[in-house]
C-alpha cells in the first residue's frame, strides 16, 4: 500500500482564493445594478472593456513571466477590472478604460510581483493615473437618467464610448447639459464648486442633483454597495474592521465639520452616501493585499482612510477622494503593521 | 500563583457561575466525531507480533533488560529507566522476544529505530501483580515512582513523562510556586478523535479515582475537569460518577477528618465551548482561568498542573490494579474504515493489524494519519506500531479530506492571524520563513507557535503554513547549534592565542635577557681586546658576498623566479611518483635526499652533467661526473643517466657560451643554473617555431617515417636538417649540439603529431605505422616501461590515445634515424645551427619533458600513472644518451630498429651499458624520441597552458 505523505493540517476551509474573489465580485452586483438603473448602461460597457483588457494584460504578463495561464483563474484580475469599470464615467472613451486597466494590471500589479505583492491597490492606481492624465474625460459623469435631456440607449452608449458621439451626434459633454443649459455635475462636484464660489450649503442643495439624503441616484448606488458590502461581511469574505472603521471615521469627521460649520461643509449623510464612499469602504479599501493585516492595524488603516477622504473632499482640489485616500493609506500599511503587532500569547506587555 | 493571575476564590466563583474566558483566534472545523464515537471501545485482540519502540516518549530511551529469545510475561518491564526522563516499556502480553532491532517508527520522519519485537504466545499470562489497597497510605514519592515504573507518559499526544510532571508538583521548601490548580484535560478538540470521549463515558469512575490519586500526590486547592461541550455523554457520565463517589464517601465513615469534603479541594467538571484548539494546554488554561502562561514558562510556573484524562486513567490502572501502560484507546476514524470505532490496542500493535481488523479499504494514495486531521502526521509505513501517544488512526478518503491544492500566492488576507490561538502573525512569519529571516522570525515569536494548524486551515491560498514554520524552526535550531559550536571554537582559539602570546612574551623576555647578557659580555671583551666584534662580523659578511655573487640582471632574476616556480611545481607533482631510476646526484644538484627518486632530480643531474659538458675538453670533469653518477646503483653508462647527461650537456654548452659564464667549478650556483634552464627553454620554444617556419623545404629523407596522412609529421624531419645547415655556426662541441637539435626536432614533431592525432583520430594511422612501431607501442613492448606507459594511457584516457602514441612513436623513430644521419653528415662538415638557440633546445628537452611528465600526475592521473610517466621520462633520457653516444662514436646510420626487447629492458634493470652495437644505439635514439614525444603529448593533452606549444603548432599548420 503506497501511503501518501503530506503535512498537517489535512482539513482546510473550502474557501480558496479564486472562490473568495468571485464571491466578492458577486457582492458588487447590487451596486452595479443600481448604477445601471440610474446612469444607464455605459458602466456595463466599461466593465466589459475593463475585464477584457485585464485578462488580456494578465495573460500577456503570464506569458512573459513564463507562468501558467491557469493562474488567470484566481479572479483577482476580474475584481480589479470590475472596480475600474465601475469607477469610470459611463461614457468615457474606450481608450481610457483600456489604458487604465492595462496600467493597473501590468504596472501596479505585476511589475510589483503579481498577486499578493503589490503595495498599491491596482484599481485605484489606474483611477488616479487617469484622473490626473485625463481630467476632462474622468469627470464627465452623466446626470441620472431622469435628469438627462436626451435619453441615451445602449446603442448610444456604445457609440459614445467608441466614437465620442451618440448615435444622435451628441458628445458626452452635451449630454450633461440640463434643459436650462447648465452643465450637470456629480453632487460632490456641485458642492465643491458651490463652496468655492462662496455659496452656502443650503443654496447649493437647491440644485436638482440633490434630492433625498445625498444626491439623486448616487444615494441609491451607495446604498446598493452598502448592501453588497454587508452581504460580504455576512459571507465572511472580509473582516468588518476596515469598512466599519472607514465609515465611522468619515462620519465622525464630517459630523464635527458639520456641527462646526453647517453652512460651509457637507452633511455626514452627504459624505457617507455620495461619491464612492460605500464602494471604497467595502470593496476598495478592503483589498487584502494592500490593506493592513493586524486587527488594530486595520482599524487604524480604516480610520486613516476615513480621515483622508474627509480632508481631501473638504480641503483638496478634487471632489471625491477615495482613490487618493486609499493610496495614501496603502503607503502607511507597513508602518501600521509594524506598530500594531498583536501581543503574542503569554508575552509580557 | 503569579501576580497577574486571579485569586483562587475569584476563579472558583467564576467557574461555578459558568464564566469562562476565550482565547484569541481558533477555528471551528467540522467535528466528524461520529461514527467512531458511537460504539463502545472494543478489544483489538492481541496481534501475533508486537513492536515495542524502546523510546515512545519525550526523553531518553531506557535500558533494555531482555534478550532475544527470552520469554516475558504480560506487564513485565522490558526496559529499565535510569533517570526520570527515561520511561520503561512493558510487555503487553506474554511471549518470546523474537528480535531487538530497527523497525519503522511511529514518527513523521518514517525513520526506523530500535524496537523490541515480541512474539505473542497467546497465553496472555500476567506477571505477579501487586495492587495497592489504599494509596492514601503511600507517600506521594512512592506513588510517583510507581507511575514511573508503570511507564506512563502523557497520553494526550506529547508523551511527556508523567512522573517528571508530578515530581515537579511536589512542594519543596524553597519552591516559589505551589501547584494550586490541577486541570484534567478531557477537551479532545481535534476532529475525528473520540478516544478520550469514549474513555470518559465508559470509565468515568476510574478516571475520577485517578483524579483522587493525583489529588493525593499533588494536593491542589482546586481541580478542574474540562470537557468540550460537544461531548455531553461524557460530561453526564463523569458527573454521575462524581455524584456516586460523593454519595459513597458520605455514607462511608472511613474518611479521615482532614479529608472532609469541606477541606478538600473541589472537583469541578466544566464544559468548555467547542473550539479548536481549546484542548491545547495553554489555551485551556486561558479558557478556564483567563490567564496566560508567560512565554518560555511552564504551566507549573503559574501554579497549574494539567493531565490528560487518558493519563489519569493509566495512573489509576497503574496504582489500583498494578497494570502498567500496556494498552491504550485508539480511535479508528475516516471513511476508508469499514468499521470505525475505538479500540483497546496493546501498545506495540502494528498499525497494519488495526487497519486490517477494521476493514480499511485503501484508495490510491491513501493517507494514514496518526493523530487528528489538524496536528497528526502521515505514516510512511503501516508496519509502524501504536505507541503510548497514538490516540487516533485516521484514514480519510480523498473526497473526505481533500489533499492540499496547489499552493497559491499569499494575498495577505490575514485570516491566519485572525485564527491564530497564540496571536501570532502567521502571514508575516510565512514571508520571513520563505526568506530565511531568522531574526525576524524570532522577533515575531515563531517559537511560540504550537503548530495547531489553524492558520493553514483557514488559508484560502492553500499555503502549508505549519510546514513552513516547522522547517524554519528546525533551521533556527540548527543555526543556534552551529553558533554555539562556533562560540566554543572561538573561545578555544582565543584561549590558545592568549597562551601563545604569553609564551611569546616569556620567550622574548628570556631572549632580551640573554641578549643583554651577551652584549655585556661583548662589551667586556671589546674592552679587553680593543676591537669592535660587530664591525668585524659585518666586514666578514660583506667580503663573503663580494666573493660569490656575480651580479644578476633583472631578466635573469625573473627567469630564475620562473625556473624556481617550475621546479617547485615539478617537485610537488612528482612527489607522489616513485621514479624507478636510482638517484645519482643528490649532492650534486643540491636536492634534498628525500626526493631522491624524483625525476626532477634527473633534471638537476642533467644540468650538473651539462656543467661538465661545458668543459668537455677537460676529460677529467666528464669522468668525474660519470663517477659521481656511478656512485649510486646506476652505472655511469646507464642509459637513463647518460641521456640526461647528454641533453644537459648540450644545453649547458650553449648556455655557457651565450652567457659567457663558465660554470666550470663544481659548486656552481644553483640559481644560475635555473636561470639558464629557463632561458634555454624559452629559446627552445623559439627554435621550434623557427623550424616550423622553415618547414617549407620538403625533402623527405626519413624512410622509416610513417607514410600516412600525417604529412606534418614527415615534414619535420625534412625541415630540421635544412634548419641545421642554414644555421650552421661554429661550435666547439658537435655532439652535444647535434643531440640538442635532435631533441628539438623530435619535440616539434611530437607536438605536431599529438595535434594531428587529436584532430584526426584515424584508424589508418595505426595500420600505416611500421611493423616495429606497432610492436613497440601496442602489443609486445610490455617489458618496456615507456611502452607500458603508453599502454597505461588508454586506461586513463581513451583508446585513441594508444593509437596516437603509436603514431608518435613511429614519427619519433623516424626522426631519430634521420638524426643519426644528420649526425653522420655533420661529422664531416660542421656542427649546424645557430648554436645558442638550437642547443638550448636540448636543455628545454630536459626541462619540458620533466615538466610534461610531472604535469600528468598533477592534473588527473593517479600516482601509478605518474610513476609511469617518470619512468618514461627516464627512459627518454636514457635513449637520448645512447643517441648522443651513437652520434659521437659511431657514424652509422643504417641500422634497423629491430633489437627492441633488449633495449627495453635496459632502463628498468639499470643494466650494464655494455658493448653496444650500432643497431642498439640507433634503437636507443628511437626510443628516446618515442618517450619524449609521448611525454610531450601527455602534457599537451592534459594541460594546454603549461605547454607553450599550441600557438606554435597552429603556426606550423597554417
Amino acid at each position: 500500500m503506497a501511503l501518501l505523505i503530506s503535512s498537517s493540517p489535512y482539513d482546510r476551509v473550502p474557501l480558496d482564493t479564486p472562490t473568495l474573489m468571485r464571491r466578492v465580485c458577486y457582492c458588487l452586483l447590487p451596486g452595479i445594478a443600481a448604477q445601471w438603473w440610474f446612469f444607464g448602461s455605459g458602466n456595463l460597457i466599461q466593465i466589459l472593456l475593463a475585464v477584457l483588457t485585464a485578462y488580456g494584460a494578465e495573460a500577456l504578463i503570464f506569458a512573459l513571466r513564463g507562468r501558467k495561464l491557469s493562474q488567470l483563474k484566481d479572479n483577482s484580475a476580474l475584481l480589479t477590472a470590475l472596480l475600474i469599470g465601475i469607477s469610470l464615467p459611463p461614457l468615457a472613451p474606450w481608450w481610457l478604460v483600456v489604458i487604465g486597466t492595462g496600467f493597473a494590471i501590468i504596472v501596479a500589479k505585476h511589475l510589483y510581483g503579481g498577486i499578493g505583492q503589490n503595495l498599491f491597490n491596482p484599481a485605484m492606481v489606474a483611477y488616479v493615473l487617469l484622473l490626473v492624465s485625463f481630467p476632462l474625460q474622468m469627470t464627465s459623469w452623466l446626470p441620472p437618467l431622469e435628469l438627462q435631456l436626451y435619453p441615451i440607449t445602449f446603442a448610444d452608449s456604445v457609440s459614445a464610448i467608441f466614437t465620442g458621439f451618440t448615435l444622435d451626434g451628441f458628445s458626452p459633454h452635451q449630454l450633461r447639459e440640463l434643459a436650462d443649459g447648465a452643465t450637470l455635475a456629480t453632487p460632490l462636484d456641485t458642492l465643491k464648486t458651490g463652496f468655492t464660489q462662496g455659496h452656502t450649503a443650503n443654496e447649493i442643495l437647491i440644485n436638482p442633483v440633490f434630492s433625498g439624503l445625498a444626491g439623486l441616484g448616487w444615494q441609491w448606488v451607495n446604498l446598493a454597495y452598502l448592501a453588497g458590502g454587508l452581504l460580504m461581511l455576512r459571507l465572511r469574505l472580509t473582516s468588518w474592521t476596515i469598512p466599519t472603521s472607514i465609515l465611522l471615521s468619515l462620519f465622525i469627521c464630517s459630523l464635527i465639520g458639520f456641527l462646526v460649520a453647517p453652512d460651509g461643509t457637507a452633511s455626514p449623510s452627504m459624505h457617507l452616501l455620495s461619491g464612492a464612499t460605500m464602494l471604497g469602504a467595502f470593496f476598495i479599501a478592503t483589498d487584502p493585499v494592500t490593506a493592513a493585516t493586524t486587527f488594530k492595524g486595520r482599524l487604524v488603516y480604516g480610520a486613516l482612510i476615513g480621515l483622508l477622504i474627509y480632508l481631501i473632499r473638504t480641503l483638496g482640489g478634487y471632489p471625491d477622494a477615495i482613490a487618493f485616500a486609499v493610496l495614501l493609506a496603502n503607503m502607511t500599511v507597513p508602518m501600521i503593521d509594524a506598530l500594531t503587532k498583536p501581543k503574542t500569547y503569554g508575552a509580557a506587555r | 500563583m503569579s501576580p497577574h493571575s486571579p485569586s483562587l476564590s475569584t476563579l472558583l466563583e467564576n467557574l461555578k457561575a459558568g464564566k469562562l474566558h476565550d482565547f484569541h483566534g481558533g477555528i471551528h472545523p467540522p467535528g466528524r466525531k461520529t461514527p467512531a464515537n458511537l460504539s463502545a471501545i472494543s478489544d483489538a485482540g492481541i496481534p501475533e507480533e508486537l513492536i515495542l519502540q524502546v523510546r515512545q516518549h519525550i526523553g531518553q530511551a531506557a535500558h533494555i533488560t531482555v534478550k532475544v529469545g527470552e520469554r516475558v510475561l504480560k506487564g513485565q518491564a522490558l526496559t529499565e529507566p535510569l533517570s526520570p526522563m527515561m520511561v520503561p516499556v512493558h510487555a503487553p502480553t506474554s511471549g518470546i522476544i523474537s528480535a531487538i532491532e530497527d523497525r519503522p517508527l511511529c514518527h513523521p520522519s518514517g525513520l526506523s529505530g530500535l524496537c523490541i519485537v515480541l512474539k505473542s504466545d497467546g497465553l496472555d499470562e500476567w506477571r505477579a501483580r501487586f495492587p495497592v489497597a489504599d494509596y492514601t497510605l503511600l507517600e506521594p514519592q512512592v506513588l510517583i515512582s510507581r507511575i514511573h515504573q508503570a511507564g506512563i507518559a502523557g497520553l494526550g499526544g506529547a508523551a511527556f513523562p508523567t512522573n517528571v510532571k508530578l515530581a515537579a508538583s511536589q512542594v519543596n521548601d524553597d519552591s516559589a510556586v505551589h501547584i494550586e490548580t490541577l486541570i484534567i484535560n478531557g477537551v479532545e478538540c481535534e476532529p475525528y478523535i473520540s478516544a478520550d470521549d469514549r474513555l470518559m463515558r465508559e470509565h468515568a469512575h476510574e478516571i475520577l479515582q485517578g483524579i483522587e490519586i493525583l489529588r493525593h500526590i499533588v494536593k491542589p486547592k482546586l481541580i478542574i475537569l474540562a470537557v468540550e461541550d460537544n461531548k455531553p455523554e461524557a460530561l453526564a457520565a463523569l458527573k454521575a460518577a462524581q455524584q456516586a463517589m460523593q454519595a459513597a464517601a458520605q455514607s462511608s465513615a472511613e474518611l479521615a477528618p482532614e479529608l472532609s469534603p469541606e477541606q478538600q479541594a473541589e472537583l469541578l467538571i466544566i464544559a468548555v465551548p467547542t473550539k479548536y484548539p481549546s484542548g491545547g494546554q495553554k489555551q485551556l488554561i486561558e479558557v478556564l482561568t483567563g490567564m496566560q502562561v508567560p512565554q518560555k514558562s511552564l504551566s507549573s510556573d503559574v501554579g497549574i498542573l494539567m493531565q490528560n484524562v487518558g493519563t489519569v486513567f493509566a495512573i489509576q490502572q497503574a496504582i489500583i490494579t498494578d497494570e502498567p501502560l500496556i494498552r491504550r484507546v485508539v480511535t479508528l476514524a475516516g471513511e476508508a474504515f469499514a468499521q470505525p470505532g475505538n479500540v483497546w490496542a496493546p501498545i506495540g500493535t502494528p498499525v497494519r493489524y488495526l487497519l486490517k481488523r477494521h476493514g480499511l479499504s485503501a484508495e490510491r494514495d491513501q493517507r494514514i494519519i496518526i493523530g487528528g486531521p489538524m496536528m497528526g502526521f502521515t505514516l510512511h509505513s503501516a508496519a509502524a506500531p501504536i505507541v503510548k501517544g497514538s490516540n487516533c488512526i485516521l484514514a480519510p478518503r480523498a473526497a473526505e479530506l481533500a489533499p492540499p491544492g496547489d499552493e497559491m500566492a499569499c494575498i495577505r488576507c490575514s485570516k491566519c492571524a485572525d485564527a491564530c490561538p497564540v496571536s501570532l502573525l502567521p502571514q508575516q512569519l510565512y514571508w520571513y520563513a520563505r526568506n530565511d529571516e531568522h531574526e525576524k522570525l524570532e522577533s515575531h515569536n515563531l517559537f511560540d507557535c504550537i503548530e495547531c494548524g489553524a492558520c493553514a486551515y483557514v488559508c484560502p491560498s492553500s499555503i502549508p503554513l505549519v510546514q513552513y514554520y516547522r522547517i524554519a524552526k528546525a533551521d533556527i535550531r540548527h543555526t543556534r547549534q552551529e553558533a554555539e559550536q562556533a562560540e566554543r571554537a572561538k573561545d578555544r582559539f582565543e584561549a590558545r592565542q592568549a597562551r601563545l602570546a604569553l609564551e611569546k612574551e616569556e620567550r622574548q623576555a628570556r631572549q632580551a635577557k640573554a641578549a643583554a647578557e651577551r652584549k655585556a659580555r661583548m662589551a667586556e671583551q671589546a674592552a679587553k681586546t680593543g676591537e669592535d666584534p660587530v664591525a668585524a662580523a659585518l666586514a666578514r659578511v660583506k667580503a663573503r658576498q663580494q666573493e660569490d655573487t656575480p651580479a644578476l640582471t633583472a631578466e635573469e632574476m625573473a627567469a630564475a623566479r620562473t625556473a624556481r616556480k617550475e621546479e617547485a611545481k615539478r617537485n610537488r607533482a612528482l612527489k607522489a611518483a616513485q621514479a624507478t631510476e636510482p638517484d645519482n646526484i643528490e649532492a650534486d644538484a643540491g636536492t634534498p635526499p628525500a626526493s631522491g627518486k624524483n625525476p626532477a632530480v634527473l633534471a638537476a643531474l642533467a644540468r650538473a652533467k651539462a656543467r661538465k659538458a661545458a668543459a668537455e675538453s677537460d676529460p677529467n670533469a666528464d669522468i668525474n661526473a660519470d663517477t659521481r653518477a656511478a656512485e649510486s646503483a646506476t652505472p655511469a653508462k646507464n642509459p637513463a643517466v647518460a641521456a640526461a647527461i647528454a641533453k644537459a650537456k648540450a644545453a649547458q654548452a650553449a648556455a655557457s657560451k651565450r652567457d659567457s659564464i663558465a660554470p666550470r667549478s663544481e659548486k656552481i650556483d644553483h640559481k644560475k643554473e635555473a636561470i639558464k634552464a629557463a632561458v634555454a627553454r624559452a629559446k627552445a620554444r623559439q627554435q621550434a617555431e623557427l623550424e616550423a617556419a622553415m618547414a617549407a623545404v620538403k625533402t623527405d629523407d626519413s624512410p622509416a617515417v610513417v607514410t600516412n596522412s600525417q604529412t606534418r609529421a614527415t615534414e619535420q624531419p625534412a625541415a630540421s636538417p635544412s634548419a641545421h645547415t642554414k644555421n650552421t655556426a661554429p661550435a666547439a662541441e658537435g655532439d652535444a649540439k647535434k643531440s640538442a637539435i635532435q631533441a628539438a626536432v623530435a619535440r616539434a614533431k611530437a607536438r605536431k603529431l599529438a595535434q594531428a592525432a587529436e584532430t584526426e583520430p584515424a584508424t589508418k594511422q595505426a595500420s600505416s605505422a611500421t611493423e616495429v612501431d606497432t610492436e613497440v607501442d601496442a602489443e609486445t613492448a610490455a617489458s618496456s616501461p615507456a611502452a607500458a606507459a603508453v599502454k597505461e594511457q588508454p586506461e586513463t584516457a581513451s583508446a585513441a590515445d594508444a593509437k596516437k602514441a603509436a603514431i608518435q612513436a613511429a614519427v619519433a623513430r623516424a626522426k631519430a634515424r634521420k638524426l643519426a644521419q644528420a649526425a653522420e653528415s655533420e661529422q664531416d662538415t660542421q656542427a649546424p645551427n645557430s648554436t645558442p638557440v638550437a642547443d638550448s633546445t636540448a636543455d628545454s628537452a630536459t626541462g619540458s619533458e620533466t615538466k610534461s611528465v610531472s604535469s600528468e600526475p598533477a592534473e588527473t592521473l593517479s600516482p601509478a600513472d605518474a610513476k609511469k610517466a617518470a619512468i618514461q621520462a627516464a627512459v627518454a633520457r636514457a635513449k637520448a644518451r645512447k643517441l648522443a653516444q651513437a652520434a659521437a662514436d659511431i657514424q652509422q646510420a643504417s641500422a634497423k630498429p629491430e633489437a627492441q626487447p633488449e633495449i627495453r629492458t635496459e632502463p628498468e634493470t639499470s643494466a650494464e651499458p655494455g658493448p653496444t652495437d650500432a643497431a642498439t644505439k640507433k634503437q636507443a635514439a628511437i626510443k628516446a624520441a618515442v618517450a619524449r614525444a609521448k611525454a610531450r603529448k601527455a602534457a599537451l593533452a592534459q594541460t594546454a597552458e603549461t605547454s607553450h606549444t599550441p600557438p606554435s603548432d597552429k603556426e606550423e599548420q597554417s
